[in-house]
């Protein structure tokens, strides 16, 4: 597969999120009955793409040495491109935690409206959150929570028990009539929360299926270098099985090189998060995998918008609340060979 | 670091000649096959484990497909440990590998994968391991740096630079000359490509310490930097050399994980340096310098893939992997050390 320029990478998702934001918006003003006119005079002000009171946007985000959060940061920064009544200003990524903080701390210093932190460890940032909240700065908590709900006015993020129990789903389905399925689990970093959520909807959704039983589960790093060595591992230790679920796309490009180096085809992978080379591979139908879960890293640019909104003290279109909501969890959709069209310019690479 | 001196220690008493300086005593309890009792009792120690798995999982681990997978696996991280070995037989350390084979993973499929084929990226992997080789061997043999902070610097900077090359994205290798080399239908003789580069760097590095003056000169650096000086070695020349050698291997290396993840990714070699470092210590390196054995250190590349290996096919959970793996290094060296009070 060759390599996309960084350029159109951008350029597309940048184009994706301007369209759906339009149809968004469109749907939401025009199609009001006229029998509500009442209810739409109380109606809360809705954020538009129309100019608005000028906003400054703190972005503290961790240091993008994986696909995923690489796409993170392209869409915030995007997104805000987009509003011209919005100034991003956005720290260096960073891994550690004291070094995120300070920085955070820089941001509330140069009184920034709004910040939108996706912390490198949610626990670890919580006193920092407080900090903003009370230095009168909303904070828009991005993915890895805050331990302390009074840290943040608004949370946004995926549904990591809702990717397995969507995995678990889509593989039951598959496998249904089949007598004594077994499925083998690739799991990723074991020392996250993240990766338990992933494993325990996984776990909760094969309980529906009494035909299916998992076999084996191995964890990798989230690293395509680990994706290759614990697959050949898992493809060596189970001679044959129904399905696979692998918690994460970019360590699946070496679970995929295990899987066509051992020259075996004998089931169905299911991947996750959303990478474009699962997307494609999904959608050329030459391989095992058949479909991934999402983790969309729209997420980012869905962020900026509810920062936008809170700065200008607005709710969000289609919604009849005064105010933005305070916790948003994205859904965690199955992205197929017949729906993968729709869902390929949010791969990201 | 309270490590070389006891392993010192330890090795005294083996010696004939103590007084004849590290030097000497290295080159005696070392004898010239490199099968002293520290290889012997890893070779033990890899015997067990072989009982082991061939006890635990009768069926999968003695199958043919899964030795070629545990040399294939032991291979790239071999090939950096090989390297290591050299550095640390002559009293340095290089801490950089992982970021080494990293940046020149990363490189190779970036710059040369679409455009020059399976010798752009040979190429490319190979020049940037020997380069970044080159700038750590400049700062340490002429800038009088200490390796540990000389590789350090590498090891940060060469991880940066991965990064920001690939913008923290997977470089994913669609040549197929490249790929071709980690498939089934290339084995030789039912040997893996990688397992026979593995090889050759093996009886190449073996050779190089234990027959020429390069490897000499490498053990009486290590041993005794003045003495060394004073014997007519040119010191500094030596250790240069000695990091280009282990960032060649670098190369070399990510070439062979090239083949093998067909892609480049900015995680690539993530820990290597521990790895490389613990398999040479293990297998009887001493981290003061002097006293180097290749076969011992491919030994303890070995044992780590093996339990790996044993613990994937029994399906155990990674804590109980790593908690186990601790425990194996330990009673490695606590055996090695047991045998040599035996022997004295």
């Amino acid at each position: 597969m060759p390599q996309t320029p960084a350029t159109s990478r951008r350029a597309l998702l940048f184009g994706t999120a301007a369209v759906s934001a339009g149809a968004l918006l469109t749907a939401c003003t025009s199609n009001e009955p006229k029998d509500q006119a009442q209810a739409a005079d109380n109606a809360a002000p809705v954020a538009d793409d129309k100019p608005g009171k000028a906003v400054t946007i703190g972005f503290a985000g961790p240091q993008a040495d994986h696909g995923w959060l690489n796409a993170i940061n392209t869409n915030a920064k995007s997104r805000a491109k987009k509003y011209s009544d919005v100034t991003l200003e956005i720290t260096e990524g960073s891994n550690d935690t004291a070094q995120q903080i300070g920085q955070v701390q820089t941001l509330i210093n140069k009184k920034v409206d709004v910040l939108v932190i996706l912390p490198a460890d949610g626990k670890a940032l919580t006193q920092v959150g407080l900090q903003a909240m009370r230095a009168g700065i909303p904070v828009v908590n991005l993915d890895r929570i805050f331990a302390s709900p009074q840290a943040y006015r608004c949370w946004i993020g995926g549904d990591n028990y809702g990717m397995g129990l969507n995995a678990g789903h889509y593989i039951g389905e598959q496998l249904k009539g089949k007598k004594n399925a077994k499925v083998v689990e690739l799991a990723g970093l074991d020392n996250l929360e993240l990766t338990q959520q992933r494993t325990k909807g996984f776990d909760d959704a094969l309980k529906n299926y009494p035909n299916i039983r998992k076999v084996a589960r191995q964890a990798a790093d989230f690293t395509v270098e680990s994706g290759q060595a614990k697959m050949a591992q898992l493809l060596q230790a189970q001679s044959s099985f129904d399905a696979l679920w692998n918690h994460d796309d970019d360590q699946g490009v070496g679970a995929l090189r295990a899987i066509d180096q051992a020259g075996r085809d004998d089931f169905l992978m299911v991947g996750g998060a959303g990478a474009k080379s699962a997307m494609d591979a999904i959608k050329a139908g030459n391989s095992v995998l058949k479909a991934t879960v999402l983790y969309p890293p729209t997420m980012a640019a869905s962020a900026i918008d509810l920062a936008r909104a809170l700065g200008q003290g607005k709710g969000v279109g289609g919604l009849a609340e005064f105010e933005i909501p305070s916790s948003l969890t994205l859904y965690s959709a199955v992205v197929t060979k017949d729906n993968v069209d729709q869902y390929l310019p949010t791969g990201f690479i | 670091m309270t490590q070389p001196t006891t392993a010192a220690h330890d090795d005294a008493p083996t010696s004939t000649a103590k007084s004849a300086g590290d030097q000497e005593s290295s080159r005696r309890s070392g004898p010239r096959w490199g099968w002293d009792v520290r290889t012997l009792s890893l070779l033990g120690v890899l015997a067990v484990l072989v009982a082991v798995g061939g006890i635990t999982a009768p069926d999968e681990f003695l199958a043919t497909s899964n030795l070629q997978l545990v040399l294939t696996q032991a291979s790239v991280i071999g090939v950096v440990t090989v390297g290591m070995t050299f550095v640390i037989t002559s009293g340095g350390i290089d801490l950089s590998v992982g970021a080494i084979v990293a940046l020149a993973s990363v490189w190779a499929t970036t710059v040369a994968t679409q455009e020059f084929g399976f010798a752009g990226i040979l190429f490319t992997a190979l020049v940037v391991g020997v380069g970044c080789g080159l700038v750590n061997g400049l700062l340490i043999a002429y800038g009088r740096m200490v390796p540990f902070i000389a590789t350090l610097a590498m090891l940060a900077s060469a991880r940066g630079l991965a990064l920001q090359i690939t913008d923290g994205s997977t470089q994913i290798v669609s040549v197929e000359s490249v790929l071709d080399l980690g498939a089934r239908d290339s084995y030789i003789l039912g040997i893996p490509p990688l397992v026979l580069i593995f090889a050759a760097v093996t009886v190449i590095g073996w050779l190089v310490l234990n027959r020429t003056t390069f490897g000499r000169r490498t053990v009486a650096v290590g041993g005794n930097a003045e003495a060394a000086r004073l014997a007519g070695i040119d010191v500094r020349r030596q250790r240069l050399y000695l990091y280009l050698l282990s960032g060649l291997c670098c190369g070399i290396a990510a070439f062979m994980l090239i083949v093998l993840a067909g892609s480049g990714q900015n995680t690539n070699g993530n820990l290597y340096e521990l790895d490389a470092i613990a398999a040479a210590i293990i297998g009887g390196t001493l981290l003061s310098g002097g006293r180097g054995t290749i076969i011992g250190s491919v030994l303890g590349v070995l044992v780590f893939t093996t339990i790996t290996n044993i613990f994937a096919l029994n399906n155990l959970e990674t804590a109980v992997q790593q908690i186990a793996k601790g425990a194996i290094i330990v009673a490695a060296v606590l055996v090695q050390r047991r045998s040599l009070h035996g022997d004295t």
